[in-house]
């Protein structure tokens, strides 16, 4: 412990272990490792492979919607007993087709593929920092994810087949093994997988917290962040607030399930048998999983907010819009997330007058949406664009979030809910806003970022194909259900034939599956150019994007603790893009304003006064002698 | 470490300004704290959910000294928990779990008196306060015990209940309460009961392992070696949230 004249007492608790020279084996160097830039590319890969699972049901499931009773004997070799002997899809299996595509969707691809991934690669590079500040929690995080994965594989093999009460996994339908096969052991399965996947999201999310307030390099305040750090820093504080109350529920739901208890159970009558169960709330169990269910929607957006902020601006060649709008928005966002959860029960038989305060907090998130929309078109508005494919998926995101915020706007308001609840309508919006915008924040991140991680670049030819294939499929699949739902069609439906009305929409189920197909296939484009780069990409030069940020200033591929020497300072924002006077269109946050008399500001000549103290406030960076 | 103190001896640290920790806090205490914040969320949804069943169920609404037992109405928390070890068949509403919440509370004060002893660096006196806390806290886990296992069998006489039973109604008498059944009210009463209460054991139980841990590298010198006992701040972190936990669970479950 070292005691500053001053009087500030610095405790310096990092590991040693940071700074030993030998070569690791190779389970410490790729298998348990703790090195932040291993971690996220074991995120991401594990992501990729749940995405094709994920996709992949929901083809199967779409199969059947488009052409129902569809002949599948010749997917027999995957789905065994789950087909009859005319090769029909087994219903019970179609609604475990759906809720294992929303759970994977949702919380292995989008929030563990996608937080995971550029929250573990980007918050060190980009702040400053040899790693996060527990390597091994970190580790742990992501084995913790990885053995909530294997149980919910496993679950897909059993014989009464995985969960299928809907991703929400609503009781009573969830809590009684003998209402349907699904709520037998795969529920069981899905409530084990959920609550280790919080675990790993509590471990991830302490230390993208920590590492962000702690281990900021000299001279970078909360005020020169990136955009991106930002977002994953708010999201990290929804996850660790929002994420224990699912906690609570799912082990409430085990209890009553396991147990005997009747916390989500009251009178209930089944195959003509009343079960003794009195007292509980169904009710409750849906309050306890929106609170969550809610916050994990930005989650899920958020991140990939922050990334077509950074993507935007560097490929725009203009600062971007709004910087403190931005952060402001993001943190008025994940304020309002936590207190606009009931307006995914409109129809519980909630109070009406409950459900209008509902309504009017849900509406106000249209304002900091519509802040980050116009934020981003005015970065783009006579920018120098360079439609990189990163580019093309950012801009193709804002496209998403606006169409799909449009339908937000109209199911927030629970007149038009009632109407409009589990119909296609919402399948529509939810997919488009959160879905489809997100997973574009995933691909532009990884086109962005994968120079950084691989050390070569990615086929930008191929990387603009799969995005117009992947945005044309997007709204070919998700733009129909929108008259589908409006129409009356209920989600999680087998088939609709019973009804005559639908007939008329056929062919446009036929065209949405066919669609679904057709962007499915686009994918495997994107898994083909990935791939093939990691190990046959063009050699990557160390700032392909002429970047401001930190993590550019690294060796092409940065090895274990990223800078070779001391960590780098840094004297200004990361949005210093073709600022007048400056020789180049680019000026990274390591450049100090002294060095760049012509194009300063006058608020940022006086900000030179302080960069030699900036300079020598070194406290965090372990091993700054050249090791 | 002590050669990055000589660097900036005269200026004054920008602590926001990156380069050094803002909260004068290490990582370690930082995740501690964000943890802790996590599971008052889990805490909280459970409360919560204990609150909204208890209101959905109808109160007692006769005069106190007539109240009896019965699965219609939510009991009144005085006359459920009213025993004492040794002293069978007097009525002492609230006097024992007032003991056990007396003893968490001051292994919480034992606790802060370890970390203040690891501050000046006297390892003989962490060793001491630290097994108070243990004591304070195996003492309150045992106590627990008995108090669940009373709960569990319930009183002399039991509790007669009609309930309907495919369409008839029984009339049977029950002692003492489970999950599925529960003498002294609704079962929902004696779900919560075990539910919260197991689950604020658990993490006594978890605490008392951390504070052992922390004890036994304390007595072999760890953290003397080390150069400083924040690891006993950071699991005192953890004990004291443990101890505030039990006001509220005490609170909701035996006052209101």
């Amino acid at each position: 412990m070292s005691s500053l004249e001053t009087g500030i007492d610095i405790t310096k608790v990092h590991d040693d272990d940071h700074a030993h020279h030998e070569e690791l084996s190779f389970w410490r160097k790729y298998v348990f490792s703790e090195d932040h830039k291993v971690i996220a590319k074991q995120y991401l890969i594990t992501g990729i492979f749940w995405s094709i699972i994920g996709l992949g049901m929901s083809v199967i499931f779409r199969l059947q919607l488009g052409f129902p009773g569809i002949d599948m004997s010749w997917m027999r070799p995957i789905l065994g007993q789950w087909l009859d002997e005319t090769g029909k899809l087994d219903p019970n299996f179609y609604l475990a087709l759906v809720t294992m595509h929303g759970t994977i969707m949702v919380f292995f691809v989008l929030t563990a593929g996608l937080s995971g991934t550029f929250s573990n690669f980007l918050i060190p590079l980009q702040i400053g920092a040899r790693d996060m500040a527990s390597g091994f929690l970190n580790m742990l995080s992501y084995w913790f994810f990885f053995i909530a994965g294997v149980v919910m594989f496993i679950s897909l093999f059993i014989q009464t087949g995985p969960a299928s009460g809907g991703w929400v996994v609503y009781p009573p339908l969830s809590a009684l093994p003998q209402a349907m096969p699904g709520s037998g052991l795969g529920m069981s399965l899905w409530l084990v997988s959920m609550a280790l996947f919080i675990v790993s999201q509590l471990l991830g999310g302490i230390n993208y917290i920590t590492t962000v307030i702690n281990l900021r390099t000299r001279g970078m305040s909360f005020n020169r962040l990136p955009l991106t750090i930002w977002a994953f820093f708010i999201t990290a504080i929804l996850g660790l607030i929002s994420f224990p109350v699912l906690f609570s529920a799912a082990l409430l739901l085990i209890f009553d399930r396991q147990f005997g208890t009747s916390f989500y159970l009251s009178e209930i009558y089944i195959n003509g048998e009343a079960l003794p169960n009195v007292g509980g709330s169904p009710i409750l169990y849906q309050h306890l999983f929106w609170f969550l269910g809610h916050p994990e929607v930005y989650i899920v957006l958020l991140p990939a907010l922050g990334i077509t902020s950074e993507i935007i601006a560097t490929n725009s060649r203009k600062p971007i819009f709004g910087y403190r709008a931005m952060i402001a928005s993001i943190i008025g966002i994940a304020f309002l997330a936590f207190i606009v959860w009931a307006h995914h029960m409109f129809v519980s038989g909630m109070n009406p007058f409950l459900g209008s305060v509902f309504m009017f907090l849900t509406l106000i998130i249209a304002v900091p949406s519509a802040v980050k929309a116009f934020n981003y078109t005015t970065t783009l508005w006579r920018g120098n664009i360079r439609f990189t494919p990163a580019m093309l998926f950012s801009i193709g995101l804002v496209s998403l979030f606006v169409t799909g915020g449009l339908t937000g706007i109209i199911l927030g308001n629970s007149a038009l809910d009632i109407q409009l609840h589990d119909t296609y309508f919402v399948v529509a919006h939810f997919h488009i806003v959160m879905g489809a915008a997100s997973a574009f924040g995933l691909f532009a991140g990884v086109y962005h970022w994968f120079p950084k991680m691989f050390g070569r670049m990615m086929n930008t030819t191929m990387g603009q194909i799969h995005f117009w294939a992947t945005f044309i499929g997007v709204y070919l699949v998700f733009f129909p259900l929108h008259y589908t739902g409006i129409a009356g069609f209920p989600r999680r439906y087998y088939t609709f034939t019973s009804y005559e009305f639908t007939k008329s929409f056929t062919d446009l189920n036929a065209f949405v599956t066919i669609a679904a197909i057709f962007t499915f296939i686009a994918q495997f484009l994107f898994l083909y150019n990935f791939f093939y780069s990691i190990f046959k990409g063009k050699k990557a030069s160390k700032n392909p994007w002429q970047s401001n940020t930190l993590e550019w200033t690294t060796p092409v591929v940065p090895g274990h603790g990223n800078w070779p020497g001391e960590i780098p300072a840094v004297y200004r924002w990361p949005y210093d893009y073709s600022k007048p006077g400056a020789k180049e269109d680019f000026i990274p946050q390591t450049v100090p304003h002294s060095q760049t008399p012509e194009s300063n500001l006058p608020h940022e000549n006086e900000e030179i006064a302080i960069e030699k103290d900036i300079e020598a406030q070194n406290f965090n960076d372990q091993f700054r002698n050249a090791h | 470490m002590a050669s990055t103190a000589t660097t900036t001896s005269t200026v004054k640290p920008r602590l926001w300004m990156g380069g050094i920790e803002p909260m004068k806090a290490s990582y370690g205490k930082l995740m501690m704290w964000f943890f802790l914040i996590s599971d008052t969320f889990t805490f909280s949804a459970l409360l919560v959910s204990y609150g909204m069943v208890r209101f959905s169920n109808p109160a007692y609404e006769g005069a106190v000294e007539d109240f009896t037992f019965s699965n219609l109405y939510w009991p009144i928390p005085e006359k459920v928990y009213e025993a004492v070890p040794f002293l069978h068949g007097i009525e002492l509403p609230l006097v024992f779990v007032g003991i056990m919440t007396f003893i968490l509370i001051f292994s919480s004060v034992t606790m802060v008196l370890a970390v203040e002893a690891g501050h000046r660096m006297d390892r003989a006196a962490v060793e001491k306060y630290m097994l108070w806390t243990l004591l304070g806290g195996i003492t309150f886990l045992g106590c627990q015990a008995w108090e669940w296992a009373h709960f569990i069998h319930g009183t002399e006489s039991g509790t007669v209940i009609s309930e309907l039973v495919n369409g008839n109604l029984v009339e049977r008498t029950i002692f003492g309460a489970n999950l599925t059944e529960n003498q002294y009210g609704p079962p929902a009463f004696a779900d919560f009961f075990f539910f919260i209460t197991g689950f604020h054991g658990t993490h006594v139980f978890s605490g008392v392992v951390l504070n052992f841990l922390i004890f036994y590298r304390t007595a072999t010198g760890l953290y003397e070696r080390r150069g400083h006992y924040e690891m006993v701040e950071k699991v005192g972190l953890y004990w004291h949230f443990v101890d505030l936990v039990w006001v509220f669970v005490f609170t909701f479950f035996y006052l209101v």
